[in-house]
């Protein structure tokens, strides 16, 4: 599952961080790793901005940030939070 | 050891840290620098020196390094901050210790950016900031654990505090005084390390020195429910910026009075004691009115900035850029972009080397391309004469009508600035997928003491430009609004003295090119002067003003002369003029710093004198149709 398909305040564990679309390149992929996104991270969607769909409001580990949904579908996330990463 | 340090015998320590930990608040509380401190990833965006003194005496450097979350640089703010600590920078020694300052409350994240440090090979000090916060929340970190993990020296220290930094002094007065032995005069390059990589390691250190950091929250989701949410949280920032404009027009009264009476005391006592002459008259009517004209502003502007210092230090910014984001993106410009904007409304100079953490160049021209739109604090002293001038003091709804047409004015610089970016990204500078990634950081209790050292900067500022520039071009004004005078045998009768000067002849001259847009040759004389900084007009059209008067004493206050002398539609097409004009010259000289061409202000200054005329000519005709 994508972090991007996560309904608001449902927690999940990173699973892999890779580019989901041609626009993001290394650099961006990169980037989210050093913010925190790094497999077997707990991670929280807390809300979407207003529209509902864009930005994305997360909580990663003990850090809020703001992604881009083309953002957020480059996590892929475990709901099951018992399973090894 | 470097060169400089030994020869200087002057040691020089860099604090490094990620961004929202407090590095800034320490930084002023090892220098006593006066600087802005805030709570949003990126303000830190200059290079910043201090001194600090230990308790035996000597003093050191301290560098305060931009907010890095880590060592391989995505932004200019971070690729500065490896080159200093690297010591590749030219000019610029390396460091002797690097203080890695951490937010002790979010070690998950910033032990990474230690770590990473720790590969460099350089004397590093960690600084456990907001160790009282972490305290508080119960967070039992094991400071020895921590250091012996780490292996190198952890002190804790609480910036907001003003011996918070005791421990990080007294490890630093060790630290410098035993000479560091012999390190590699290269950086090491060492192999990079993937985060997931320093993410283990972090796991490992955390599982031993502070067992109890996940089940700990640092933030006030409830707070957040409102105030991110996606109709109330429009409704609160809507609110707040309301808020703050009405403050701007409701609160200043009374210490605008006083600097009024103040000054019109001023001019009279030199009227009083002064022999009549030239001399008096540059004092009076140069000087005394021109400065005083400017001065008494001078509260409102720091009520603008009280609220923004109070918005950046208790982590709200982020938030509203979070609510907008989506607003901004219809027009091209990315959420990131907020945040240089909305420091725009105070000056668009701070506004424009903020956008320095917008990664994308494209995205980052177009953000200080429509900077200048923002209504900075200098338009606020043309708004407030015009506006107090020619809208009547009564309440529509309970509210002010000045307070709301100042609102309006402030729309229309918004709703331009959108529409700008949108053609400038539509036609010019397309792009695709920008980068948002913006950290919202737990909120704050703004410290007084910071938004106190705030304010004080920001009045210094202004008075120094009123003291300097403004200054300077009174006196430039009136030189050119007396000399030469008029022919022998006039009098008062012909008309004012100042149509024979050069100022009346460059303002008749330029008249012929305002004239369309209705503005009589005074306004077009104080906008010469008034290129320098929006709110030397208004001095200078007290200058002009009061120069022309058939008497020779201190002109009564403007704003009457003016609710006479213009027509309404000349006012509002002045106040449409200024929401666009670029009359500020060191806006137009920090875009030439920053975009390192003189292509870009030249069509800055183009497009916004362009905008200017237009908006200018629609109004006053629309005014005049309408029976203005």
């Amino acid at each position: 599952m994508l972090l991007s398909q996560l309904p608001n305040g449902a927690h999940a564990l990173v699973q892999s961080v890779q580019s989901g679309s041609a626009e993001v390149g290394e650099a961006t992929v990169r980037r989210l790793g050093e913010l925190g996104f790094i497999p077997g991270e707990p991670i929280q969607m807390l809300r979407r901005g207003p529209g509902g769909r864009e930005p994305l409001a997360v909580q990663i580990g003990e850090t809020q940030f703001a992604l881009r949904l083309i953002e957020a579908q480059c996590i892929k996330v475990q709901t099951d939070l018992t399973a090894k990463v | 050891m470097t060169q400089t340090s030994l020869t200087a015998n002057h040691h020089c320590v860099a604090l490094v840290g990620n961004p929202n930990c407090g590095k800034t608040a320490l930084f002023n509380l090892l220098t006593g620098a006066r600087q802005k401190v805030a709570n949003y990833a990126g303000v830190t965006v200059e290079r910043k020196v201090g001194t600090a003194r230990l308790a035996n005496g000597r003093t050191f450097s301290v560098v305060d390094l931009p907010g890095s979350y880590s060592l391989t640089p995505a932004t200019p703010d971070e690729q500065v901050m490896l080159e200093v600590i690297e010591g590749r920078r030219e000019g610029e020694a390396a460091p002797d210790a690097i203080v890695a300052v951490v937010d002790a409350t979010n070690l998950r994240m910033n032990l990474r950016l230690v770590l990473e440090l720790k590969r460099l090979g350089k004397p590093l000090i960690v600084a456990l900031n907001m160790a009282d916060v972490a305290r508080a929340q119960g967070l039992d970190i094991d400071v020895a654990g921590l250091s012996r993990e780490l292996d190198c020296p952890v002190v804790e220290t609480v910036a907001i505090r003003h011996d918070g930094h005791a421990r990080l002094m007294a490890q630093l007065q060790t630290q410098l005084e035993v000479p560091v032995a012999s390190l590699p005069a290269a950086p090491v390059k060492t192999l990079q390390a993937s985060s997931a990589e320093l993410q283990r390691e972090v796991r490992r250190i955390l599982a031993l020195v502070a067992p109890r950091a996940a089940t700990v929250g640092r933030f006030q989701h409830r707070i957040d429910a409102v105030v991110m949410h996606p109709v109330w949280g429009l409704v609160v920032l809507a609110a707040v910026l309301f808020m703050i404009f009405q403050a701007v027009f409701s609160w200043a009264n009374l210490p605008m009075d006083a600097i009024k009476s103040g000054m019109s005391a001023v001019g009279e006592w030199t009227l009083a004691t002064m022999p009549e002459g030239p001399l008096r008259s540059l004092m009076v009517d140069g000087v005394i009115a021109g400065v005083g004209g400017v001065l008494v502003f001078l509260p409102q502007i720091l009520i603008l900035f009280f609220f923004i210092l109070l918005l950046e230090d208790s982590g709200y910014l982020p938030r509203a850029a979070f609510l907008l984001d989506n607003l901004m993106g219809k027009v091209g410009l990315s959420g990131r972009a907020f945040i240089p904007l909305l420091s725009s409304f105070a000056c668009a100079i701070p506004g424009i080397m903020a956008t320095r953490t917008i990664v994308n160049w494209k995205d980052r021209l177009a953000t200080i391309m429509v900077a200048p739109l923002m209504t900075c604090s200098a338009r606020l002293p043309v708004y407030a004469l015009l506006i107090g001038a020619f809208v009547p003091e009564r309440d529509v709804a309970g509210l002010s009508l000045r307070g709301l047409t100042l609102f309006g004015l402030y729309v229309a610089g918004v709703v331009s600035a959108m529409a700008v970016a949108w053609v400038f990204k539509r036609v010019w500078m397309k792009t695709g997928y920008q980068p948002l990634m913006l950290e919202l950081p737990p909120y704050r209790v703004p410290s007084l003491r910071n938004l106190g050292l705030g304010l004080w900067e920001r009045a210094r500022i202004f008075l120094r430009r009123v003291g300097g520039i403004i200054f300077a071009l009174m006196v430039l004004l009136w030189f050119l609004s007396t000399f030469p005078g008029p022919p022998a045998g006039w009098d008062a009768s012909q008309g004012p003295a100042i149509q024979y000067s050069i100022a009346g002849i460059m303002g008749h001259a330029l008249q012929n090119v305002f004239a369309p847009i209705g503005f009589n040759w005074q306004i077009s004389i104080a906008l010469v002067p008034g290129m320098a900084a929006r709110e030397v007009a208004v001095g200078a059209l007290g200058t002009v003003y009061s120069l022309s008067a058939a008497d020779e004493g201190v002109a009564d206050a403007l704003s009457p002369v003016i609710a006479q002398g213009w027509s309404l539609a000349t006012a509002y097409a002045l106040l449409a003029w200024f929401v666009f004009a670029p009359q500020c010259l060191s806006t137009l000289a920090v875009v030439r710093r920053e975009t390192n061409s003189w292509k870009y202000p030249l069509l800055m200054a183009a497009y916004l004198f362009a905008l200017a005329y237009a908006a200018a000519w629609v109004t006053y005709r629309v005014t005049l149709w309408m029976g203005g």
